[in-house]
């Protein structure tokens, strides 16, 4: 698990703390190990990134105890995985603790509470035994309130353990989180004085953490949960912007800020900042006040019943799973479940013979992806209640038509398709093992074989996806594997497939192109009877693309200098002026609402593999009921989505001064230059068309450019997992998909903004939906890894530039693809003739030129631009 | 004025690939010794067969003939004979007290090769002393009914790994080789040892560190996967990582691969002849160990390399005739990061 690819913020799991739960206290005391390791377990599972072991408690022998649970812990894999903070107020039991760790663990704490000599002692120790070490904000004076004393303990610190080569990416400083709200007005500020200690420190000494322990903060409000949530949740939204990155919190007990009771937000923020309410009073007086009304709230709602109730329980079961009602899946199945002998019966009689007609619907053109996935979450719910009777009772589980791994690979973070093709199969009766997202290809080998899987499905968007395909499939190979490869995903391809990956595996590849075909294949590979002949006709069809590709491959292009000659002649005395408001420009929390305008609705319904555009796809002859409902369902989630704020929509764009210089744009984000190399044209042109590069929409000297980086997807996964928790893929596809959209929308949003105010160049510009969507503005937004500028990899030198995870939370993976995936990034070009176009294949020359202005090495530029190489 | 033999092999490195020396217990075997040879006129208490670590002192010649040939095959650094040369492992033959000596004879029998072979064709030569992982570990318990126990405690293998190393450093070695790791908290108590055994010496003793990969999902005994364990020991600053013994070359490529990618430092490994047929015995012929060694040169995942169970001076001699003129690997420049572990790696950006 990495989280390297930006400042994320970690969680340490705070459960294995005899200081902070009254639980595990019992436990150790109680010498009850075996429960207290299961803590240990529950916390990782929950998410917990480190987790904190503390055993000072004074009827505890801590020594023995930390020695004890450590040793303990290290025999359970699944908990050893990640790394300990050996936490103790005790050199002799962190020392200790240290001889017992395998791996790279943290210190919590030491300081300078004994003077610099003791300090550095231990962090010599520290040093040689391979530990970071949390330094607390506490010094021979005692520990650090103010925010000057916090942010000189710290910085002196720093000094002091760099002077010893201590390396400063092992420093985590805690510069004390105290309670406030206690009446005490000198408490007052210990939140502001917290916040602004953490942005001098980080700000003054590089590489180090920032990290906390966020219970005592809330202390005055024992007892009362939700309001200790939110002053935590709303603590940390003030913090982690300003460089704070780790706490010790039971992370599932955090809110999402704007989920939070506004009333409820705005008495906590004004303790926490230490401001005077807007309405009058007292800070403290009013949040005690309205903490009162927070204890205990619950609500739920009910439906009505309606005619088809009437029917009997194996025709409601088919009724509901055609309908893809599930408001009385679980008590028909029950129903059920006891007119029968065996609770195995009601799946295998009427659940299946239900999934068969919608199965049939589906394979006749009558129903539509949308109603088979929600049929797929009535079948799923209703499974799911049966199986504990089935375990009960011993039985074996229905027998499925065969086990499909599926996974998205390592690297890659999309999975709406992949989810899609999962339910589909489902559905039609094949068993899912669903590795998830980003799964490394010893995941997928290792999974294949735990479970004796049949076929196993990779799916993936973004271009070095295919890299990873390949890599996977050469491993699949090196493992002796023999059972189907199946391939799917949006930059896949038939002949990418067929050219690339077919080669590296001998057992069956196969391309789907979209979810119903998977069905068909999956069926075919695994019937006695037609799979040697399906698989047989795939081959001799690959080896034909594969011909007729090696009869294609010398394909004639044009040298590097040639297309430089040719390049886009562009009129700079069109040149837009400078933008009005150069540098950065961050925003926090976009109104959805106004998103909501700039939706782009065709490629949603292609999501969902109804083929047409809207609007009139919502009359169309043939999916126009399928897609109204869908776009019914879509627009009442989308009003919760705003009403409740589900997501959160985060910005940043910058506007730079830039230069051209050849194919390369210098930008100055500030005083140094950095060069954007981008890719020239080399298919030959015809008829005074010019070989299009990026670079010629930038003048030599004095000109501009900017960058983008947009996201709607902070607060999707607490829902989507709510949504998985209770089995529903289709409210958990719709939100991605949703979400996907909102983050187009907002893209597209940001143009427009920067067209008439952020650059300016176009005040004046009245364009509705329509007209956007049909780029009929000035000015063009190419995005890294798509045809204009097809290499992924410059996208961390534009998040770099835009500051852009720590400004908007988008993190990229190693193959640079965008968490969350509801994001947008890219260039905006301001020049009125600069226009979208495809760079396409390049020749050996231009990847030469291109590594060397890189600075890539020629493998890994190969690599980089794999898609576009002329082979 | 001679460099420094770390930065002799530092500089020597980023020209060609280094060769070290391959297996020692093969080429004994074929020497077809009886236990009185083992024993020699030492008077000790048990059956000696077996005891390799022993013949530094009982047998020096044939010690001191297997590493010449090494050398002569092209090694340019060999291991001293001193692999089980602790209180741990030399208590199975009741030799406890031969600990001190063993370490220091082996060093100076490989030290003396090494300057021969040296003063006979110009090419300096190199010796690494051998620590192995003893038959005992911390991370581990030996009782399935308890998996808090524990055989040895942390202190107790530091000090015998101590005596080892201060053995080793007054025997003249030029660094010293933690290897064969199944566990990586011994791993990370001998490196400590051998700091501070360099240290007390006043002389720098580079380390070189080996892992050993003893199941497909690329974990060691300990569970460590190679990048996770990288992160556990990565504070030592070695001279060369890398991985030893496991399986053969071409199983052992995925995880040297991805050590290669996260190591900032000298990348050393040496495989097996492949796996060991039912009898034991491994197979694996010369060239075809040279060729599947050549695959991970060509893809630059090394900068020395060598060979460990079944492999004889007939290997290292193809190798290192294979491996010449092929491409060096770079050390990677990674970005600033809090590279911490459990038995998987978590890095944050720092």
């Amino acid at each position: 698990m990495n989280a390297q690819t930006g400042s994320s913020f970690v969680n340490i799991g705070e459960r294995t703390n005899v200081t902070g739960s009254a639980r595990f206290k019992k436990l150790i005391l109680n010498d009850d190990y075996e429960a207290a390791v299961e803590v240990a377990r529950q916390q990782v599972e929950n998410g917990a990134q480190i987790i904190d072991v503390n055993m000072d408690e004074g009827l505890l022998d801590a020594h023995h105890a930390m020695t004890t649970f450590l040793k303990l812990i290290a025999a359970e894999p699944d908990i050893a995985r990640v790394p300990v903070m050996i936490d103790s107020s005790k050199w002799s039991v962190i020392e200790a603790g240290l001889k017992c760790v395998s791996g790279k663990p943290i210190v919590n704490s030491i300081s300078m509470k004994e003077g610099e000599e003791e300090f550095l002692k231990y962090a010599r120790l520290c040093m040689n035994y391979g530990a970071a070490i949390v330094v607390m904000a506490f010094d021979e004076v005692g520990q650090a309130d103010t925010k000057e004393r916090k942010v000189e303990i710290c910085q002196r610190a720093y000094k002091l353990l760099t002077g010893i080569g201590f390396p400063p990416e092992d420093i985590i400083f805690d510069p004390n989180v105290f309670a406030v709200a206690t009446g005490i007005e000198e408490h007052d500020n210990y939140g502001v004085d917290f916040i602004e200690a953490t942005k001098e420190i980080t700000e003054t000494c590089p590489h180090v953490h920032i990290s906390g322990g966020l219970s005592n903060l809330s202390f005055s409000f024992r007892g009362n949960e939700p309001v200790r949530r939110a002053m935590h949740s709303i603590f940390l939204y003030h913090a982690i912007p300003v460089g704070m990155d780790m706490a010790i919190v039971n992370a599932g007990q955090l809110d999402v800020y704007d989920t939070i009771d506004p009333k409820l937000r705005e008495a906590c923020e004004d303790v926490i900042l230490n401001r005077a309410p807007k309405d009058g009073g007292n800070a403290t007086e009013n949040l005690i006040a309205l903490a009162e009304t927070y204890r205990g709230k619950d609500a739920k709602a009910e439906k009505e019943a309606a005619e088809w109730r009437s029917l009997d329980v194996v025709k409601r079961l088919e009724y509901a799973l055609v309908k893809g009602i599930d408001a009385h899946i679980i008590e028909d199945t029950e129903e059920a479940r006891l007119l029968k002998p065996r609770p195995i019966e009601v799946i295998e009689g009427p659940l299946m013979d239900g999934m068969n007609v919608v199965g049939d619907l589906f394979g006749s053109g009558k129903m539509f992806l949308p109603q088979v996935v929600k049929s797929a979450r009535v079948m799923k719910k209703a499974v799911g209640h049966l199986l504990p009777y089935i375990e009960a009772a011993k039985e074996e589980g229905a027998k499925g038509k065969g086990k499909i791994i599926m996974a998205t690979v390592k690297g890659d973070v999309h999975d709406i398709g992949k989810n899609i093709v999962g339910v589909v199969l489902q559905c039609n009766g094949f068993e899912i093992i669903d590795l998830g997202v980003m799964v490394p290809w010893m995941d997928i080998i290792n999974a294949a074989k735990e479970h004796d899987a049949d076929i196993i499905g990779l799916s993936g968007l973004i271009t070095p996806s295919l890299d990873e395909m390949v890599t996977v499939a050469e491993e699949m190979e090196r493992a002796g594997l023999t059972i189907p490869l199946l391939i799917g995903g949006a930059t896949t391809s038939k002949t990418h497939t067929a050219l690339r990956i077919e080669p590296a595996y001998s057992g069956a590849t196969i391309y789907v192109l979209d979810a119903s075909r998977s069905v068909g294949v999956a069926s075919n590979l695994l019937s006695d009877t037609l799979a040697d002949k399906f698989i047989a006709d795939t081959r001799a069809d690959y080896e034909e693309v594969r011909v007729a590709r090696a009869g294609k491959t010398a394909k004639k292009l044009t040298s590097l200098v040639d297309a430089r000659e040719n390049s886009f002649a562009i009129d700079m005395a069109q040149k837009p002026a400078a933008p009005n408001k150069p540098g950065l420009h961050i925003y926090d929390d976009w109104d959805l609402n106004h998103l909501r305008d700039f939706i782009d609705w065709t490629p949603f319904f292609r999501a969902w593999e109804l083929a047409g555009t809207y609007p009139a796809i919502l009359t169309d002859e043939v999916v126009g009921e399928s897609a109204s409902d869908l776009f019914k369902d879509a627009q009442k989630m989308l009003d919760t989505i705003i009403a409740e704020k589900w997501l959160t929509a985060k910005a940043v764009v910058g506007l730079w001064r830039a230069r051209r210089q050849d194919d390369d744009i210098m930008v100055s984000p500030d005083n140094e230059e950095i060069s954007l190399p981008m890719l020239r044209q080399q298919v030959i042109k015809r008829g005074g068309k010019a070989n299009m590069c990026l670079a010629d929409f930038i003048d030599t000297t004095d000109d501009w450019i900017g960058g983008f980086a947009v996201t709607t997807g902070h607060g999707i996964d607490e829902h989507v997992q709510r949504f998985e928790a209770d089995k529903d893929d289709y409210n958990s596809i719709l939100l991605k998909a949703l979400a996907d959209r909102l983050a187009e929308a907002f893209a597209e949003a940001m143009h427009q903004h920067v067209r008439t105010d952020l650059w300016g160049y176009a005040p004046d510009e009245a364009l509705d939906n329509k007209a956007l969507i049909q780029e009929k503005y000035s000015g063009i937004r190419p995005a890294p890894g798509y045809p204009a500028c097809p290499d992924h990899s410059l996208k961390p030198t534009l998040f770099d530039m835009l500051n852009a995870t720590e400004n908007t939370g988008i993190e990229l993976t190693s193959s640079f693809a965008m968490t969350p995936t509801a994001a947008v990034s890219g260039f905006y070009f301001a020049h009125p003739q600069s226009e979208y176009f495809g760079v396409a294949r390049i020749d050996e020359d231009q990847v030469e030129d291109y590594a060397k202005r890189r600075g890539l090495n020629m493998d890994l530029a190969k690599q980089y631009l794999r898609p576009n190489l002329n082979d | 004025m001679t460099i420094s033999p770390a930065d002799y092999v530092r500089q020597t490195t980023q020209d060609r690939i280094m060769v070290f020396d391959g297996g020692y217990g093969t080429a004994i075997q074929a020497y077809k010794l009886s236990e009185e040879d083992y024993r020699g006129d030492l008077d000790l208490p048990m059956d000696q067969k077996g005891n390799n670590d022993l013949l530094s002192i009982t047998k020096p010649d044939i010690i001191k003939a297997v590493h010449m040939a090494y050398l002569e095959a092209g090694a340019d650094i060999i291991e001293t004979n001193s692999f089980s040369a602790t209180q741990i492992s030399m208590a199975d033959y009741g030799c406890e007290h031969l600990v001190r000596d063993l370490n220091i004879q082996s060093a100076k029998l490989a030290r003396e090769a090494a300057e021969e072979a040296q003063a006979k064709d110009g090419v300096r030569r190199l010796v690494a002393g051998s620590i192995g992982p003893t038959n005992k570990t911390l991370s581990l318990s030996p009782d399935v009914n308890d998996p808090g126990f524990r055989e040895i405690d942390f202190d107790y293998l530091k000090g015998v790994y101590r005596e080892q190393c201060d053995a080793l450093i007054e025997g003249g070695v030029d660094f010293l080789l933690i290897e064969t790791i199944f566990d990586t908290l011994n791993a990370k108590c001998a490196a400590m040892a051998a700091k501070e055994a360099g240290d007390a010496s006043g002389r720098d003793v580079p380390l070189m560190i080996s892992m050993t990969i003893t199941d497909m999902a690329g974990r060691n005994l300990s569970g460590h996967t190679v990048e996770g364990f990288w992160n556990a020991i990565r504070h030592v600053k070695p001279l060369t990582i890398g991985l030893n013994c496991s399986f053969g070359a071409d199983l052992l490529r995925p995880f040297l691969t991805e050590l290669s990618k996260n190591a900032d430092t000298l990348i050393m490994a040496y495989p097996n002849a492949g796996l060991p047929n039912d009898l034991g015995e491994y197979d694996e012929l010369p060239e075809q160990t040279a060729e599947l060694i050549s695959e991970w040169t060509q893809e630059g995942l090394v900068n020395i390399i060598g060979g460990c169970c079944g492999t004889t001076p007939g290997h290292i001699a193809a190798i290192a005739n294979r491996v010449k003129g092929e491409p060096v690997r770079h050390i990677p420049t990674l970005a600033t990061a809090t590279r911490l572990s459990g038995l998987e790696p978590f890095n944050m950006q720092a």
